[in-house]
């Protein structure tokens, strides 16, 4: 009975980092291409198993805070770009198709892969700590096993449904996912304590779509107004 | 060389994308939350949002202007 309070605390902490790796495996899949997501996502799951094999107890001596700073600067980098790709095609200023699909996979398997790894190491670093600190980690092990289940099975059942949202709504909503954990991960790896820790993610999310939802709603006026025949320089300059 | 030129273009776009403006203010962003939360002892969690949302307002208006 001891064991429930642990089990507890580390599925629904474990649940948290797992909800987060599930949110860029989504993003990735849906408007990118799945195969290459699921194969970022093995990469990373391979990766992580490597080093919980080779380094054990003593990976909680891995520098989090750095792989935090790079892993959350190129999230907002790759967002931000998705996010003005979308708004500008939401806008007319970009046509609707205009990727190459190997930069496609590319782009699903690298996003895939670093936000399972790094959400995979902040699970396995719960583990370790909750579970020494009241020495019983095996109880850890269970409520981190049973956190990742459920969402994934989560994830499971929400794919479908998702996937009938237009493709460039679903890219706008990606570009606001990624910039905001971008965001939120860069700036803890900086060194940033952020108000409410986690849940700061609820307000942040909310608050990138409504700016980024404001430039579109800008864009769209003078472009109402303009006349048919005058294309701005991404239509015809677009990859 | 010409591989090498590619592989550096690959990256370069995969990474920085479509304007590296965007880029270059999300790196300045994060070293001045850095320098502002280790040498001023400033939480500022506030500055890179709000550079990120002028970073993408930037862009967009260099983007659409015609």
């Amino acid at each position: 009975m001891t064991a429930l309070p642990l089990i507890l605390t580390v599925f629904v902490a474990c649940a948290v980092e797992a909800v987060e790796a599930l949110t860029i495996v989504l993003a990735a899949g849906l408007t990118r291409e799945w195969r290459s997501t699921f194969q970022g996502m093995a990469a990373a799951l391979v990766v992580l198993a490597a080093i919980v094999a080779v380094l054990g107890p003593t990976i909680t001596l891995l520098p989090l805070t750095a792989l935090r700073l790079v892993v959350g600067a190129l999230l907002a980098i790759f967002g931000l770009q998705w996010l003005r790709k979308a708004i500008l095609r939401a806008t007319g200023y970009k046509s609707l198709h205009d990727e190459a699909g190997a930069y496609l996979r590319e782009v699903a398997a690298a996003s895939s892969c670093k936000g399972v790894l790094l959400e995979g190491l902040e699970v396995v670093f719960i583990v370790i700590t909750f579970g020494a600190s009241q020495h019983n980690v095996g109880a850890a092990v269970i409520g981190a096993a049973a956190a990742v289940l459920v969402v994934a099975v989560t994830g499971i059942v929400v794919r479908a449904p998702l996937a009938r949202v237009p493709e460039n709504a679903l890219k706008f909503a990606v570009g606001v996912m990624l910039t905001s954990f971008g965001i939120f991960w860069g700036a803890e790896g900086a060194g940033v304590s952020w108000p409410g820790h986690d849940a700061a993610l609820l307000v942040l999310v909310p608050v990138v779509a409504l700016v980024s939802l404001g430039y579109t709603v800008l864009l769209r006026r003078p472009r109402a107004a303009r006349p048919a025949s005058a294309p701005a320089s991404e239509e015809v300059t677009s990859s | 060389m010409r591989r090498l030129r590619s592989i550096g273009a690959f990256w370069y776009d995969f990474v920085v994308g479509d304007d590296w403006r965007v880029a270059v203010v999300v790196v300045a962003a994060l070293a001045l939350t850095a320098v502002l939360v280790h040498a001023a002892g400033v939480n500022a969690w506030w500055l890179l949002p709000v550079c990120v949302f002028a970073a993408l307002g930037w862009s967009l208006r260099r983007a659409t202007r015609s």
